[in-house]
């Protein structure tokens, strides 16, 4: 019998090296990390069945509704291989293109990775993006074909794709099913013998690496942290080496899953570390822990500051929202480093925070966690991305919100660019050719990973991708295409700022920074999406794009000439009282632009990436 | 004080699919019988027992006009109506020149029940019409057959109604401007004195709401019944009819004076299902399905299922919203400062008349009819 009970497996910082092995699992949406990950935690003991419950490791809900893992966790299991008693820790990753610096600390604190695939889909782009980073960290990389079980399973096919990927042997590929528990047995068993041991110096001064950091309501923050050199003792002072900051450590401990306090951390462990902080920003991932009494003199490798690449601004629907958005921003980003945001104010939208995030989903996830967590209505404006412009003048500006971007006097004007991997079957290449070509991309290189299967490689400026970049991507490949991207820098680019005009004023929410060359066809479509959306007024209403003082698109709203109801006798009266003044309270609602009264769902559907815009019920 | 009567009857043969009123087909009914009279009896029976109730609480009061609406009152024999028409009578006794109207279908009328509602008591009539064009009647998914049209007119001059109106309806999906203008030539040929127009409003839980919802049929731009209201008035005004509220339009002294005490805020009971009541300020309206209103009138209760009694807020905006729509118009003298201003806004841009505004009354113009919710909304908010 392979699973030890814990309390006779090897104990928190009593643990030789030689018996740990610190591990993630890279794999992509849907492929089955969660589901291995609770197999792994019922194989081994540490969950007993009637405990269990799926994606047993993310603890928010929207994680579990959404199937994917945002923040990350390490846990420990004990496994008898070959006669010896080992501690697995394995460490859960973010899965998605946003969170590619966390996942890459979490990469730094093993030794080895699992690539784990569903061999009825194939590697997808983000895994293989992970998986290039796991390699340059070099850990040990065992690919782990999931989900056999299934029909449309090509073990075989997908096993040929690992190899030529990781230059390995196809046999090297371990077959498992999460779902059944099949081959997972096997599996742990390989862990121990191909991924290597923690190396580290015991006797140096004590440096761990925080891979993670939570906010918990009653603990404060809970730092994940894998020991490389010396150890952490329970109430050590500690310090963190970017601030300087020292801490006292209230609780150290691993977590098996629940949290299970020790008297420490040695060489090669993992484990979390609570000092009584309240906000995730004071413990980063990235950071390297050491013990105030007798610090290291160097840092762990690889620390950065986390930087926000797409803006949104962010207003609540109701005006008296305002403060409790405010407080729901600062309770989320006790819990997320990444999440910046400051106060802004729209003539159109009124109060609310120009927000920064890593990449989409990190805002969506935001949005989507305001809204439910706080029960708040929110509008957001279209996602932007960061310009630094050097003005005429040789003054350097960086717009953060298109309202802001300067209306002449430009000598320069420089956006983000990154590097997109795409995946896809190979029929659809021409199709992806075209929607990044129509984006300013420009390619970089193509190769078949398997017959049918391609990797196809472009700079775009990321500007060209927050919009609708994934959903077009998504329709134009049936689905079958992912997509990762990574910063690469700076490019000068050929940028105005269109505005939109209703009846002569301008509507900040709507201003955008585009290429000179779609500026006609953004106003065009803007202008006309909001004549469908706007309804008619007591005067016509021009709609107009602009650049600077150049209009380049015009719509009309024609005045409204007949607003009554045919009939009004006795049964209806009561009714149409209401209707009335139930009509009033909406008029309270109305957003004014100038004199024209807009309706609150004209703005989110204009703001709207997708086509819901299109789709609302034309009024006229 | 007088008071008005309406009567409902809540039965047609064929429920048309843009139609909300409270109204029920004998299959609707599930009463065994199929004929609308034999399921009617109790009702009238019941209708007699809810005027004793009215004549309690009232007290005595001539009543001046009476209003039998539905439904299709014109399905009932005479004789049933006319049980309703004695008890009143009896009970409250009617004024002289007591106005007392039935809705009529034209598909329910004959000669010879024609003559039998005037020699009842009933000297007024109202037609539904709707349209002539068999595609807009089509789209409306009623049943008459506009030819009879004519013929039942002319019956009930010579029954000797003192007053006939017919009512059309615009703004159906399909129907053209020539289309309704041909409705409208139809309508003005006959001998009527009374006219009622109105577009055609969509209702939720129509059979024709939910094809619309659906966009199966597709209503016309606001802009094309605008166009057709004002062909309507023109048309209309040639023929020697005048205004008199928004969708109403009648020769010299052959306005309804009964909707008019609905839009003066005036007194009145409605008899029966779903009936809706106005008493100094205070509104109340009876259970709509027929069957629980006659049992809840059998076990001696009101047969009410809510009411509300109007604030002066209530009553104001009531009598905004009714009055701006009438040819008398409403004084300015009622309205505050600021009320006025909005008022004054919408005279500059010419939608109430300049005579009656510089005597002191706002009444809308032509344009400002096409408008008057609008005028409302925005003097109330």
């Amino acid at each position: 019998m392979p699973a030890i009970p814990l309390s006779s497996a090897p104990q928190p910082a009593e643990t030789n090296p030689a018996l740990i092995r610190n591990f993630s699992i890279i794999a992509h949406i849907d492929h089955g990390k969660s589901t291995l990950a609770d197999r792994m935690l019922g194989i081994t003991g540490v969950v007993e069945a009637r405990n269990m419950r799926a994606q047993y490791l993310d603890r928010m809900d929207i994680e579990r509704e959404r199937g994917i893992t945002i923040k990350s966790q390490a846990v420990r299991l004990p496994w008898r291989t070959d006669g010896s008693d080992y501690i697995l820790n394995m460490i859960d990753t973010p899965g998605h293109v946003d969170f590619t610096y966390e996942v890459s600390r979490s990469l730094a604190a093993c030794e080895g990775a699992l690539l784990l695939v569903d061999c009825a889909q194939g590697i997808e782009a983000q895994t293989l993006a992970n998986l290039y980073l796991a390699m340059e960290n070099d850990l040990t990389i065992i690919p782990v074909l999931n989900k056999i079980d299934l029909p449309a399973a090509q073990p075989e096919k997908f096993a040929d794709e690992l190899a030529r990927l990781i230059g390995c042997d196809p046999s090297d590929c371990i077959k498992v099913s999460g779902k059944t528990g099949d081959g997972v047995e096997h599996l742990l068993d390989e862990i121990v013998r191909r991924i290597p041991a923690p190396q580290g110096d015991a006797s140096a001064p004590a440096r761990a690496l925080i891979f993670d950091s939570v906010y918990d309501v009653y603990r404060g923050v809970v730092t994940y942290v894998r020991v490389i050199d010396g150890r952490l003792r329970d109430h050590d002072q500690i310090q963190m080496f970017s601030t300087g900051v020292k801490h006292e450590m209230l609780e150290v401990g691993v977590i098996s899953p629940e949290p299970i306090p020790s008297k420490g951390l040695g060489v090669g462990e993992v484990g979390y570390l609570i000092t009584g902080v309240k906000d995730v920003r004071q413990s980063r991932v990235g950071d390297t822990v050491t013990t105030a009494t007798k610090p290291a003199q160097v840092a762990l490798a690889g620390y950065k500051d986390p930087i926000p690449m797409v803006f949104s601004g962010l207003y609540p629907l109701d005006a008296s929202e305002y403060p409790t958005l405010r407080e729901a921003l600062e309770k989320l980003q006790l819990n997320d480093a990444a999440l910046v945001f400051e106060p802004e104010t729209s003539a159109a939208l009124g109060f609310g925070f120009r927000c920064g995030f890593l990449g989409l989903l990190h805002m969506e996830i935001v949005r989507e966690r305001l809204e439910r967590e706080a029960s708040l209505s929110l509008i957001s404006t279209a996602p932007n991305v960061v310009y630094h412009l050097t003005l005429e003048d040789g003054r350097e500006v960086e717009v953060t919100n298109p309202s802001e971007f300067p209306d002449g006097k430009i000598a320069e004007v420089r956006e983000p660019i990154v590097r997109a991997t795409i995946l896809a079957p190979s029929e659809f290449i021409g199709s992806i050719m075209e929607l990044c070509q129509g984006r300013r991309g420009i390619l970089q290189g193509m190769d078949y990973l398997s017959e049918d299967r391609v990797e196809i490689r472009y700079t775009l400026p990321l500007g060209e991708i927050v919009f609708d970049f994934f959903d077009n991507l998504k329709s134009r490949t049936r689905g079958y295409a992912s997509l990762d991207y990574e910063p690469i820098g700076e490019a000068e680019g050929d940028l105005v700022k269109v505005d939109i005009l209703l009846q002569g004023e301008k509507v900040d929410a709507f201003s955008a920074v585009i290429h000179r060359e779609k500026a006609y066809a953004y106003g065009v479509m803007m202008t006309g999406k909001l004549r469908e959306l706007i309804p008619r007024q007591q005067f016509e209403v021009p709609i107009q794009a602009a650049i600077g003082a150049r209009i380049i698109a015009r719509e009309n709203i024609r005045a409204i000439r007949k607003d009554v109801l045919a009939k009004c006798y006795g049964g209806d009266i009561t009714r149409k009282r209401k209707l009335l003044e139930k009509q009033k309270e909406g008029k309270k609602r109305m957003k004014m632009v100038g004199r024209v009264e807009v309706p609150q769902e004209a703005f989110i559907a204009a703001l709207s990436t997708s086509d819901e815009g299109d789709k609302a019920k034309t009024k006229k | 004080m007088s008071l008005s009567v309406y009567v409902h009857i809540p039965y047609c043969v064929k429920r048309c699919g843009y139609c909300d009123f409270n109204t029920y087909t004998p299959g609707e009914l599930r009463q065994g019988s199929d004929s609308v009279a034999s399921v009617a009896e109790g009702y009238i029976d019941a209708l007699l027992d809810e005027i004793e109730i009215a004549r309690e609480q009232t007290g005595e009061q001539a009543i001046s006009t009476i209003f039998f609406g539905g439904g299709t009152p014109t399905l009932l024999p005479a004789k049933q109506l006319a049980r309703v028409l004695n008890r009143l009578n009896e009970r409250f006794g009617l004024t002289e020149n007591c106005e007392i109207t039935t809705e009529a279908n034209p598909d329910s009328v004959d000669a010879s029940s024609l003559k039998e509602l005037r020699e009842v008591g009933f000297n007024r009539i109202s037609f539904g019409v709707q349209s002539v064009k068999p595609h807009v009647l089509a789209v409306l998914d009623r049943t008459h057959n506009s030819n009879r049209v004519g013929e039942v007119v002319n019956d009930a001059r010579s029954a000797g109604f003192d007053s006939i109106s017919v009512d059309l309806i615009y703004g159906t999906p399909s129907e053209s401007v020539t289309d309704f203008s041909e409705s409208l030539d139809f309508a003005l040929s006959l001998p009527i004195d009374h006219l009622s127009a109105y577009a055609l409003i969509v209702e939720e839980g129509t059979k024709f709401g939910a094809a619309v919802r659906r966009g199966e049929v597709v209503m016309p731009d606001d802009d094309e019944s605008a166009e057709k209201y004002l062909l309507l008035d023109r048309k209309v005004s040639t023929a020697g009819f005048e205004w008199y509220e928004l969708s109403n339009w009648s020769k010299a002294g052959h306005q309804c004076r009964h909707n008019e005490a609905y839009w003066l805020s005036a007194d009145w009971w409605g008899f029966g299902a779903g009936a809706h009541s106005h008493l100094s300020g205070k509104r109340w309206w009876n259970i709509k399905h027929p069957k629980s209103y006659i049992e809840s009138i059998k076990a001696g209760g009101s047969p009410a299922a809510a009411s509300e009694t109007l604030s002066q807020k209530d009553q104001a905006i009531e009598d905004l919203m009714l009055r701006i729509r009438m040819r008398s118009g409403i004084e300015l003298n009622r309205f505050e400062k600021n009320q006025l201003t909005v008022l004054e806004d919408f005279y500059q841009r010419g939608l109430f008349l300049p005579d009656s505004w510089k005597s002191g009354r706002a009444v809308l113009s032509l344009e400002g009819r096409l408008l008057a919710d609008q005028v409302v909304r925005e003097v109330i908010s």
